[in-house]
């Protein structure tokens, strides 16, 4: 990539005709859009300066990111890491600021280190003050590199199942660490494998042969000094894996290593110098906390990785021209074709869904965190089950969404060099860290499924399931495919499905325990439909959320008339894809499954229109999308050929195989065979 | 062994064996298959380290070196039969991808096909003794499927008896061909060709692009590789860029097209004859689509045998997460769906073969419903072992996430087949203008016949064709061949919307294309529905030639999952045409549910019978031993970054950021 100048204003670039004409009449104020998206017009400006800190700095360039090994990723990332710590510390920028999450916007999440403050959330949420006062300074100022190590390469999402063991030996007050088996070896944190000097492992709390559960305790791992393996630890890296070959992602097998009483982390539970366990306070605010990480992790990295997606393949969908519309005529921009509307649209919709979800999520959790910060904890369970929920609606469809912008750019999607193949094997990770998607869904469907007994039963059931507690409708009334496009219509039917689908979930339940099963063993026969009602929930969840949101944008026509179109287009690709759940009970009829269709494709239509602007307004920066197909210029080719030019593999010593393999091949060819 | 592994094998209801020898079509071609197999897996010149933790140009190192010696190892062997060599041929490269293949595969063979007897006889001698490598040089950097559109032009200069090549713009650089960056140095080069003042279209031609000896690109050549991919490695996909670049009249391939030395062109008899190649690739592409999704199958069925989690019932240990019955939702009805392709792909290949014995005797009146079918199949197949092996990867959790799963492995190296040799989204839409065409015929009292046959339903009630849907069908949900029935009625209603809905759309405006394109969402629909249905026609069509009881048995439970779950995804259609009823629509549901739980005892078994070796499925998880976890962390430790203990970034950055702060 030619260092391209920090630049925004098409007026300044020289833009592909193709690209040019699709920004000259858009039906909405774009740069207000922008606006919305960031919280705000100071927030923007904020971003776009902390973005040209960052472009204009040669260390941070990614332009080469595509050419490297794993050890070069990973060196890579740990150059940069040390160089934003420095700029940090120079800007004034605090960890947890608004600038740090531009940074890694705009840098794309390739730096390292990210565990060490997930080393630290964790210290300062489960330790008593003496333990942060000791352990947060060394942490801050790097004399320590921490990382957070819990998964085990036998268990995961399963926390009671770790086999790691922790055992207090009072004689001498210390904690021996033991991995008393391959399948307990932590497996996976990040950062642990080369970088961390320490972390806090999660063990089987035993004292005096007896097992007090899980508990965090800090375990330095490797010298301070030179950064050997501390005694009984052995630590390296996992091997390389989809993607993140820029994070050494590690193992540990500890043996007899040996801890002072000190470093378990004693917020909640303190182990006394004589072995007395006391267990204090709530652990409730630990809980929220982990929520909140849920919670985070899809408004900073993976609705904006769904957001990079759409801008790289719509912008090549209108640059690509293939075929012919009109005979006679130029070949046509593929986006011009109903079939590529059809794979783009939809997800640019979701795309907006989600931010728009993500924000109501916010909301709803700013109001928990006051609650909770007064010793009320009435709304965790309702927050806990929301999360998980929409975490794994949101990780499956933004998954599912890059990889459809990706094949929709055919070839040229498969190249790196598209940035697309990057950005979903980033994504693709999300569906199992932080919870597996299945297990979160089952969790939602246990929340939902007591709602529904309580709301049957006229006790009063929290915000988000209060629908549960409304008579069902019967019948969607509308006539005219124009009546399919109003919100209420659509919200209406969600919520329809979401009722029917739980309903019939908790009847078979409730059917299979009547004729005697076992409540575990009728719960596993439902798990199937439980799920689906987990996600039915959701999708009627972002549907309306999405709806008053829109409803919210009275102050801005066009935005508010573009984003109507959205919702609509989201709502009834919904339904589209999966019509049977729609008919199933004659909610609606085949004739209105038609209506829908003929309304679904009309709003294609629309929506392409504005295509561009929609994309363009999620302001991405050409070096955050780091793509040959999705810079604002809109010089696909001219780029992919530059950059291509430059891979390694167009070195001279590259052509060694020549020499060692075909040369021989060409010269004793004949003789040989 | 892993206990609980045994413990599978041991409690299966049949035979794997037995089964295996289905899927090869009979014992004695399996235990050829083993044989061939054995003499690559019993040589040490074939080993080599695991890929995982090479770069780029070390794969492509290997990759070549493999190539070379399966080709002296082939001829050593005096393995012929193309069904032996392709044995030879996958278990040789593994996981590997060949930077060789379209030297063997599309270089050879369009010479073979489109040269002239001197041709050939000057050309085939020297690729098969690999005195020349060629590749095939036709997708370009701005066109891929769409070859009208493709820009390179040959302009005949009858002064000098040459053509001359030319690239006149950035996007006509050809970009994508398989071993065209290094490997190669001769291509066949698909141009527009020029003559006379005239564009005469697309001929192919074959253009040395190296020098031999050197290996250095010739003047007015630019070659060179396109850069790191998705998957694909060890391959050396390439661009080609000519300027005035000179080649004699005789290179241009003429068995069918002629430029005579005077640049009088002379016309081709049939432009369909060249269809039979793409034909037999997309059909390849249908077995890769099993083969691949089988492999993806083994792996996460195996670990998920071994891999134990939470707790089903409290208190007891924990169980195998294969029996969850989420676990069962997401991998068995991929398992059933890898079986059903595997008899398409057999399917396709038989009637290639049946229908090239007919072309080369004249016959071109099969070719078009072959055509159709194989497009059409090949997007359906494709597009559903793709999203397959990615939900195969997901269900092994994070272990599916590193690459010692094998599973990102055979998810890139796969998922290029939904775009190359036809964009899926296209090649739908040529079934579809088939299928339209067949309704046509049809509305217009003509009779259709093979795969399309059951549109001749729709003739006797041309007056009230809504009919189609609404007539009364009793589907048994037990029975296979009642629900091959609704598939076909879901089938024939599909087509006849879109060809309706494209009548109207035709109604209403100018042009033929417009009205195509504003119908295309419907007739891609026609077109899945269509490709449904002839799969689960073949699956439940092969039930019946299996004659182990036992072994017929677990297949026809897995055909009635494939075709009830497929149900269960598209229940809208099955409702919306009243094939089924919301009662109906509960039961299927509940049935799959049921037959999750019979596959489960057979799981493992039914993964085995697929016959993968170890090294060809390239998977710590997917081992037939079931030592996962052991081995994971003998293979870690193999990691680059664990070369050394303190890794050299300790020194460089880490430890000076400390120093100053």
């Amino acid at each position: 990539m030619a260092p391209t100048r920090y630049l925004r204003s098409s007026a300044s670039r020289d833009v592909n005709p193709d690209l040019d004409i699709e920004r000259k009449t858009p039906s909405f104020d774009v740069e207000k859009l922008t606006t919305i998206l960031d919280g705000g017009a100071e927030n923007t400006r904020v971003r776009r300066a902390v973005e040209a800190v960052i472009h204009s700095d040669p260390v941070f360039s990614r332009e080469d990111k595509y050419f490297l090994s794993q050890n070069e990723s990973y060196e890579a990332a740990v150059k940069k890491a040390v160089h934003l710590k420095k700029m940090m510390h120079q800007m004034k920028w605090s960890w947890a600021g608004s600038e740090c999450k531009y940074c890694n916007r705009a840098l794309g999440g390739e730096v390292a280190f990210t565990l060490h403050n997930i080393f630290m959330e964790s210290i300062l949420a489960l330790s008593t003050d003496e333990q942060t006062a000791k352990w947060i300074p060394l942490a801050e100022n790097y004399r320590i590199l921490g990382s957070y190590a819990q998964t085990e390469l036998g268990h995961g999402t399963y926390i009671r199942g770790f086999e790691t063991t922790a055992t207090f030996n009072i004689s001498t007050q210390e904690f021996v660490l033991n991995t008393p088996k391959i399948s307990a070896m932590k497996w996976w944190p990040g950062d642990l494998g080369r970088s961390a000097t320490h972390t806090v492992v999660f063990a089987q709390l035993y004292i005096k042969g007896k097992c007090y559960g899980v508990h965090p305790f800090i375990v330095q791992i490797r010298s301070l000094h030179d950064h050997s393996p501390a005694p009984g630890v052995t630590v390296g890296d996992i091997g390389p894996k989809m993607d993140f070959n820029h994070i050494d992602n590690g193992y540990l097998l500890l043996q007899d290593v040996r801890v002072p009483r000190e470093n378990m982390l004693s917020r909640f539970c303190e182990v006394l110098a004589d072995g007395t366990y006391v267990k204090r306070g709530s652990e409730k605010i630990n809980y929220f906390n982990m929520i909140i990480i849920r919670v985070k992790m899809l408004s900073n990295e993976v609705v904006p990785t769904l957001m990079k997606a759409c801008t790289i393949a719509i912008r090549y969908s209108v640059v690509r021209r293939q075929s012919e519309l009109m005979p006679g005529d130029q070949e046509a921009k593929i986006l011009d074709y109903q079939t590529q509307q059809q794979k783009l649209l939809p997800v640019l919709a979701i795309a907006y869904a989600f931010h728009f979800m993500n924000e109501y999520m916010n909301e709803l959790f700013s109001k928990g965190y006051r609650e909770i910060k007064q010793k009320n904890f009435d709304s965790l369970p309702e927050l806990h089950a929301f999360s998980s929920g929409l975490k794994a609606i949101v990780t499956e469809h933004s998954t599912a969404g890059v990889e459809t912008c990706r094949k929709a750019c055919g070839g040229h999607g498969y190249s790196l060099l598209s940035g697309l193949p990057s950005l979903y094997t980033r994504l693709a990770a999300s569906c199992t860290y932080e919870g597996e998607n299945t297990v979160l869904l089952l969790q939602t469907a246990r929340f939902l499924v007591k709602c529904l007994g309580a709301a049957r039963s006229g006790q009063p059931v929290p915000p988000s399931v209060a629908y549960l507690s409304a008579v069902n409708s019967e019948r969607c009334l509308v006539r005219d495919k124009r009546d399919l496009l109003q919100p209420d219509v659509y919200v209406e039917a969600y919520r329809h499905v979401a009722i029917r689908v739980l309903s019939s979930a908790a009847a078979k339940l409730q059917a299979l325990v009547q004729s005697g099963a076992e409540q575990h063993e009728a719960w596993h026969q439902c798990t199937v439909q439980l799920v689906h009602a987990a996600k039915a929930h959701c999708h009627y969840h972002v549907v309306k959320s999405f709806a008053e949101a829109v409803e919210k944008l009275g102050q801005e026509a066009g935005i508010q008339r573009i984003m109507k179109h959205l919702c609509g287009l989201f709502a009834l690709h919904g339904i589209f894809s999966n019509t049977g759940d729609f008919l199933h009970d004659g909610y609606i009829s085949g004739d209105q499954v038609d209506m829908m269709t003929a309304s679904y494709l009309d709003l294609l239509a629309i929506v392409r229109k504005d295509a561009v602007p929609l994309v363009d307004a999620f302001d991405f920066t050409d070096e955050t999308l780091n793509s040959a197909l999705g810079s604002y210029d809109g010089h696909v080719y001219r780029r992919l050929y530059q950059w291509a030019r430059k891979s390694p593999s167009n070195t001279k010593q590259a052509n060694q195989v020549y020499e060692n393999y075909l040369k021989p091949l060409f010269q004793n060819g004949l003789s040989k065979l | 062994m892993n206990p609980d592994l045994r413990r599978e094998r041991e409690a299966a209801a049949f035979q794997s064996e037995l089964l295996t020898h289905v899927l090869d079509g009979g014992a004695e071609r399996t235990s050829r298959r083993r044989e061939i197999e054995a003499l690559v897996l019993n040589d040490p010149e074939f080993q080599h380290e695991d890929l995982n933790f090479l770069s780029r140009s070390q794969r492509y190192e290997v990759a070549i070196r493999k190539s070379a010696l399966m080709v002296m190892k082939l001829r050593e062997y005096g393995i012929a039969d193309p069904d032996e060599i392709y044995w030879f041929k996958s278990i040789c490269l593994g996981t590997c991808v060949g930077p060789l293949n379209l030297h063997f595969s599309m270089f050879t063979h369009t010479i073979e096909n489109q040269g002239t007897v001197d041709q050939r006889e000057k050309w085939l001698p020297l690729a098969c003794g690999l005195q020349i490598i060629g590749t095939y040089a036709q997708t370009e950097m701005g066109h891929g499927t769409h070859l009208r559109g493709l820009e390179t032009t040959a302009t005949y200069d009858p002064a000098t008896q040459e053509f001359i090549l030319n690239s006149p713009t950035v996007t006509s650089i050809k970009w994508w061909p398989g071993g065209l960056g290094k490997t190669s140095n001769h291509a066949i080069v698909l141009a527009q060709l020029y003559t006379q003042g005239q564009c005469k279209g697309l001929h192919a031609f074959i253009v040395p692009i190296r020098q031999l000896g050197t290996h250095e690109p010739l003047p007015g050549i630019t070659v060179g590789d396109i850069g790191p991919k998705f998957g694909y490695d060890e391959m050396d996909n390439g661009y080609l860029k000519m300027d005035n670049f000179r080649i004699p009249r005789e290179n241009m391939l003429m068995k069918y097209a002629k430029v005579e030395p005077d640049g009088t062109y002379v016309k081709p008899l049939s432009d369909k004859l060249t269809y039979g190649t793409m034909v037999f690739i997309r059909s390849i592409i249908v077995g890769d689509s099993a083969r691949s999704l089988s492999r993806a199958c083994t792996i996460a069925i195996r670990y998920s045998a071994v891999r134990h989690q939470s707790e089903l019932k409290p208190g007891e240990p924990e169980p195998q997460i294969l029996d969850y019955q989420t676990q069962q939702y997401k991998l068995f009805p991929l398992l059933a769906t890898a079986y059903a392709f595997h008899f398409v792909g057999a399917y396709m290949k038989e009637t290639y073969l049946r229908i090239t014995g007919d072309i080369s005797e004249g016959d071109l009146s099969q070719l078009p419903e072959l055509h159709a079918l194989t497009a059409g199949l090949k997007a359906f197949t494709s597009w559903i072992a793709n999203a397959g092996i990615e939900e195969c990867r997901m269900a092994c959790g994070g272990h599916g996430y590193s690459r010692c799963s094998g599973l990102p492995d055979i998810y890139v190296t796969f998922t290029p087949s939904c775009t190359y040799e036809g964009e899926n989204t296209v090649m739908m839409l040529q079934t579809a203008r088939f299928l339209v065409k067949c309704y046509a015929q049809v509305s217009s009292g003509q009779l259709v016949s093979g795969m399309v046959s059951y549109l001749n339903d729709l003739s006797g009630q041309r007056i009230q064709p809504q009919q189609v849907a609404a007539r009364p069908t009793t589907v048994h949900i037990n029975d296979p061949a009642s629900l091959v029935e609704a598939y076909k009625v879901r089938a024939s209603r599909l087509v006849e919307a879109a060809a309706k809905n494209l009548q109207g759309e035709l109604n209403r405006r100018e042009s033929k294309e417009d009205a195509w394109n504003r119908t295309s969402v419907d007739l891609v629909r026609a077109s899945e529905a269509h490709c449904h249905y002839v799969v689960v026609k073949l699956f439940t069509a092969k039930l019946s030639e299996i004659s182990d009881a036992a072994v017929r048995a677990i297949m026809t439970n897995l055909c009635l999952l494939y075709a009830l779950h497929g149900i269960s995804k598209h229940t809208g259609d099955f409702l919306q045409a009243g094939i089924l009823t919301d009662a109906q629509v509960t039961q299927v549901y509940q049935h799959v549910k049921d037959l999750l739980a019979v596959i489960r005892p057979n799981a493992v078994a039914l993964v085995d019978s697929f016959d993968f070796h170890d090294s060809h499925l390239g998977s710590v998880l997917g081992r037939y031993d079931g030592n996962i976890y052991e081995n994971m962390f003998e293979w870690a430790k193999k990691s680059p970054l664990n070369k050394t203990e303190v890794h050299e970034s300790f020194h460089k950055h880490l430890k000076p950021m400390q120093a100053k702060l």
